[in-house]
């Protein structure tokens, strides 16, 4: 996962009239645990100054969930038994929400270029951009699932399972998504053509959330499709940064 | 000596030329195979014991299904040789490939669903061949949309060719679905087929079909080819020649 | 004849069997069919862009 570029020596980013200012100052030289660390911390300091976006994939987790009572049916034993289908295709529809953010500010106002002459590893960096991006998204959309699942009439027990797949199952979809991400980075309103890249390689992550989030409420060991999603997350770590890297100097040259 | 050829394979001229002659060398045997293929398969071939005439579907099915994999293997090797030793037109074999592969992936689908219907007792099905092979359309649409949403050549058959690099995972799965999972499918191999004791009117015309199928898709790739290098070479001197012919 | 009737019966399935093949008759006649359509949109455009060119240069 090294692909040092001819260091650019000094690189800040230009001031951006009414965007973001904060600057990130990473020269070939930096290690790359405090460049990473940095670009980790530049992103969530942004993403908190925008709480409002930071939000919206949230809520609107909780509003597809809630749809789904009143279109099915409010009896919690029918809710029940839909409960895990709901739970993982409404987060899986959040995260490609979110996704939409993952790049855009930064291409738009050349932090992308900047981190791809600094001299840095490109692929670590997005890959930071990648974890912090999951830790705004994907761990709340974990910790929120079991609360939908209660409204869906899921037993407390359940609880555990759910958060636990919903966590290592939004890893991976954070991963396959920064994927597709990178490929549709000059796209205007690319919406809908990244959900069309995204969601087919995400669908086994569906399958064994859902597998697993399903034998949670039921009581059983939900570890079989656990360590399969697990599985997934760990393929996606080792495999996704590099394409994100790629698809990003693709976009970018 | 062999490396030469493979470099005027590069050649978008010599490309074009090659093309257009080799097309009528893959065209005629397809024609023959796919004819010779049908006609074994539909008046031939015995009834098959269990399904009646009904099994006769595998004579279309299982060859579209061949080439959906087929295809789209091909697809994403051409992709990655224009990704790793950038070959231009790797990137227009890839591009051409795409439809073909799509439109037979989606025959595959409903030949199949056709099939299933009276043998299993339902149209459809969630079983992991099948689900991985609808998801195998969505990834040719992907291909095909992502492409069109470039304006600049080079970036739509990068980006393209990422995503088809990163999406022949799906080949593999589709291919072991069967052996992997407890399936509605248990379709064996052609090769288990041809080792049983299918009879020859059974399985010869069934090997012409895919055989033939695949001659296909040379012969329209071939011809998807021409018309890619001539929209890529916009203001090359050779073009001159080769339209005005 | 009844031979003929029997064959296109197709012991009770003609209604999977014969669509099947229709389709996939449809689905290759259209391979050749759009592919052939696209390279002579090409050779056209091709002529056109020569003879823009031609044009534009005999002044």
């Amino acid at each position: 996962m090294s692909d040092r570029i001819a260091s650019a020596g000094d690189s800040v980013a230009p001031p951006v009239e009414g965007g973001p200012t904060v600057r990130l100052r990473l020269r070939a030289a930096t290690p790359l645990s405090t460049a990473l660390g940095l670009t980790l911390a530049r992103d969530l300091r942004l993403a908190f100054r925008k709480r409002g976006q930071l939000v919206q994939p949230l809520v609107f987790f909780a509003i597809v969930t809630t749809l789904f009572p009143l279109a099915i049916s409010p009896e919690l034993s029918r809710l029940r038994d839909v409960a895990p289908g709901v739970l993982w295709v409404a987060a899986l529809l959040s995260s490609q929400l979110a996704l939409e953010f993952l790049f855009r500010d930064d291409a738009q106002d050349g932090t992308l270029e900047q981190y791809a002459l600094s001299g840095q590893s490109l692929t670590w960096l997005l890959f930071a951009k990648t974890a912090a991006h999951w830790l705004l998204t994907g761990l709340p959309l974990a910790l929120m699932a079991p609360l939908a699942g209660l409204s869906l009439g899921v037993p407390a027990a359940a609880v555990p399972g759910i958060v636990a797949s919903v966590a290592v199952g939004s890893v991976a979809l954070s991963l396959i998504g920064s994927m597709g991400a990178a490929l549709t980075l000059g796209v205007k309103r690319s919406g809908a053509l990244l959900s069309l890249l995204t969601l087919p390689l995400a669908m086994p992550v569906l399958i064994f959330g859902a597998r697993a989030t399903e034998l949670a409420i039921k009581g059983g060991s939900f570890g079989a499709p656990l360590q399969l999603l697990g599985a997934l997350a760990v393929l996606g770590l080792t495999l996704a940064p590099l394409a994100t890297a790629a698809g990003v100097r693709i976009n970018l040259e | 000596m062999a490396w030469t050829w493979f470099h005027r394979l590069g050649s978008p001229p010599y490309l074009y030329s090659l093309a257009a002659r080799l097309t009528p060398w893959f065209a005629w045997p397809t024609l023959v195979l796919i004819l010779g293929g049908v006609y074994g398969g539909l008046v031939l071939a015995p009834p098959d014991y269990q399904q009646g005439d009904g099994f006769r579907i595998i004579y279309v099915h299982a060859p579209s299904a061949w080439m959906s994999l087929m295809v789209y293997t091909t697809m994403a090797v051409a992709a990655a040789a224009g990704l790793i030793w950038r070959i231009k037109v790797a990137h227009a074999v890839a591009a051409s490939c795409a439809p073909i592969g799509a439109s037979f992936t989606l025959c595959a689908l409903v030949t199949g669903s056709l099939w299933g219907a009276p043998m299993w007792g339902t149209y459809w099905e969630w079983d992991p061949r099948l689900t991985f092979e609808l998801i195998l359309l969505f990834q040719y649409l992907g291909y095909m949309a992502l492409r069109s949403a470039f304006e600049d050549l080079q970036r739509a058959d990068r980006a393209s060719a990422m995503l088809a690099v990163v999406g022949v995972v799906n080949v593999p799965i589709i291919h072991y679905s069967v052996i992997w999972w407890n399936s509605l499918h248990q379709a064996p191999s052609v090769m288990k087929l041809a080792k049983s004791d299918m009879p020859a009117t059974m399985l010869i015309p069934l090997l012409m079909m895919f055989l033939g199928f695949t001659l296909f898709f040379v012969t329209v790739l071939l011809i998807r080819l021409r018309g890619e290098v001539l929209t890529r070479e916009r203001s090359a001197s050779w073009i001159r020649e080769a339209v005005t012919l | 004849m009844s031979g003929l009737a029997e064959f296109f019966d197709m012991g009770g399935y003609a209604a999977y069997v014969w669509p099947s093949y229709a389709l996939t008759l449809i689905v290759v006649v259209l391979n050749v069919v759009w592919a052939r359509r696209l390279l002579a949109k090409s050779r056209e455009e091709a002529r056109r862009r020569l003879a823009m060119r031609v044009g534009g240069s005999e002044s």
